[in-house]
């Protein structure tokens, strides 16, 4: 097989890739932010309920999680298991991303100075506005390099995928390196990543810039 | 006819009794200030007045809305969510440390409060902040944001964004503490301002010669008491209790 013939084979799994990337982006940074509110409960047992979950969530493994939510149906339930497997393998991703979304919400919102929630309560701003207008820009702002590296590693992790033998680049790549005895592919998946992860930072570089204005 | 009326407020933390029993009112075109030594219960009292900490006892009336009244026990009750909104647009407050939102332009921080709190449009909310800038001498600040201006800069900013929501009554937590002494001066001159046309104000800070030209009360305060109270002339010239001539002594040498 030549190396063009690989490199377009890989190539059609990037579709799929960017799928697990973009729907797992979609999904986990809302529900990270409701993770973070249970969190954040003035309720303990829905703050402690939320802890132990989120405690799970980045305390297992994430090939674990993806296995689990994959097969988990069958095994338990005897569910036949969906031959599109993009929605185990995007559950999985987001919830397993959503927790750690929610630890830097809730890092982000903590940080923020009493004084601007104070000055807000002062002008009459309810507490909905004081969150949407006051301190979710400036919390937007603080997290944003945390954002990234989370987001960095999402393109790299999509390549888990290959666990449940979801059809993206690298589980096809895998496929290619076994039935060639080739370590091609995988030089030419990692090269993918690189430029993967290029644009995704030239990309987070101009957001983080767009905010910049202030101090 | 009377803006603000405190009826024996008591609070503490734990067993300290930070404010006991501490009533005042303030009339219509009144300025107050409020001078005493660190930890002596100003701030509490502003904080308790301006309902950003919660009263253990005591009664909180602003014109004819009473805001907090004790229960039988004499225990203090807060009134519903609607009439607190409603108090809250007859005040403001001024910080110590600004407390600007970082993320809006000058312009922005005076406009959009208007627009969210009052419901003002763009156009109407934006000729307010204009007139007032104006009136602080920030005319051409507009369209900086807060982390461009200097401190003094800053707090007339919040000034204005105070006065941009039309309060009956404006409170001033230490506005100059924060600012270097020649920063000082540039915010004073506007207080001073206001109070030469009659805005309500209760100012507690350390500048003791501001407090004395500009008030039409002093209140000494210390341990959580009103020590002494009276036009300005009388309590820094000729200071009845032991405790106020004694601070005023150590803040003259």
């Amino acid at each position: 097989m030549s190396l063009l013939t690989m490199i377009t084979k890989m190539a059609e799994g990037l579709g799929n890739t960017c799928a697990i990337f973009f729907l797992t982006l979609l999904f986990s940074l809302p529900l990270g932010m409701v993770i973070a509110f249970l969190r954040m409960s003035k309720s303990k047992i829905i703050s402690n309920f939320t802890r132990v979950i989120i405690a799970i969530l980045r305390g297992t493994p994430l090939m674990l999680q993806l296995i689990a939510v994959t097969y988990g149906p069958y095994y338990l339930f005897g569910i036949s298991i969906s031959r599109n497997k993009l929605i185990p393998v995007v559950i999985a991703f987001a919830i397993n991303y959503a927790a750690y979304f929610a630890e830097i919400y809730r890092s982000g919102i903590e940080s923020m100075p009493v004084g601007q929630y104070e000055a807000a309560e002062i002008l009459g701003y309810s507490k909905v506005q004081t969150f949407f207008r006051v301190i979710l820009p400036q919390v937007a702002k603080r997290i944003m390099p945390s954002i990234t590296n989370e987001v960095v590693t999402l393109v790299k992790d999509t390549s888990m995928a290959f666990t449940v033998s979801y059809q993206e680049m690298f589980t096809i790549g895998k496929q290619i390196a076994n039935s060639q005895t080739s370590f091609v592919p995988f030089v030419v998946a990692g090269a993918f990543y690189f430029i993967f992860n290029a644009i995704v930072d030239y990309v987070m570089g101009k957001v983080e810039k767009s905010m910049d204005y202030y101090e | 006819m009377k803006v603000l009326q405190i009826k024996n407020i008591e609070k503490s933390y734990g067993s300290n009794n930070v404010l006991k029993d501490i009533s005042l009112s303030v009339d219509m075109g009144e300025v107050v200030s409020i001078i005493g030594p660190s930890g002596s219960g100003k701030s509490t009292l502003l904080r308790c007045a301006t309902l950003l900490t919660e009263m253990d006892s005591g009664e909180l009336i602003y014109l004819d809305e009473c805001a907090v009244k004790n229960d039988e026990k004499g225990k203090a009750v807060y009134a519903d969510k609607a009439e607190l909104k409603k108090v809250r647009g007859i005040f403001g407050l001024v910080f110590q440390n600004f407390n600007l939102f970082p993320h809006y332009s000058v312009m922005k921080n005076l406009v959009d409060p208007q627009m969210t709190v009052l419901g003002r449009s763009k156009e109407a909310a934006e000729k307010k902040a204009v007139e007032l800038l104006d009136k602080m001498g920030l005319s051409e600040k507009a369209d900086f944001y807060p982390c461009m201006l200097s401190g003094g800069q800053q707090q007339r900013v919040a000034i204005a964004r105070a006065l941009a929501m039309d309060p009956t009554i404006l409170f001033f937590d230490e506005p100059t503490s924060a600012l270097d002494p020649e920063l000082t001066g540039e915010v004073l001159k506007v207080i001073k301002q206001l109070a030469e046309e009659k805005m309500t104000m209760v100012i507690v800070t350390h500048e003791m010669a501001f407090a004395r030209a500009v008030s039409n009360r002093v209140i000494f305060m210390d341990g959580g008491v009103i020590v002494e109270q009276g036009e300005p002339e009388e309590v820094f010239g000729n200071p009845q209790a032991e405790r106020t001539k004694q601070f005023l002594r150590n803040y003259q040498s």
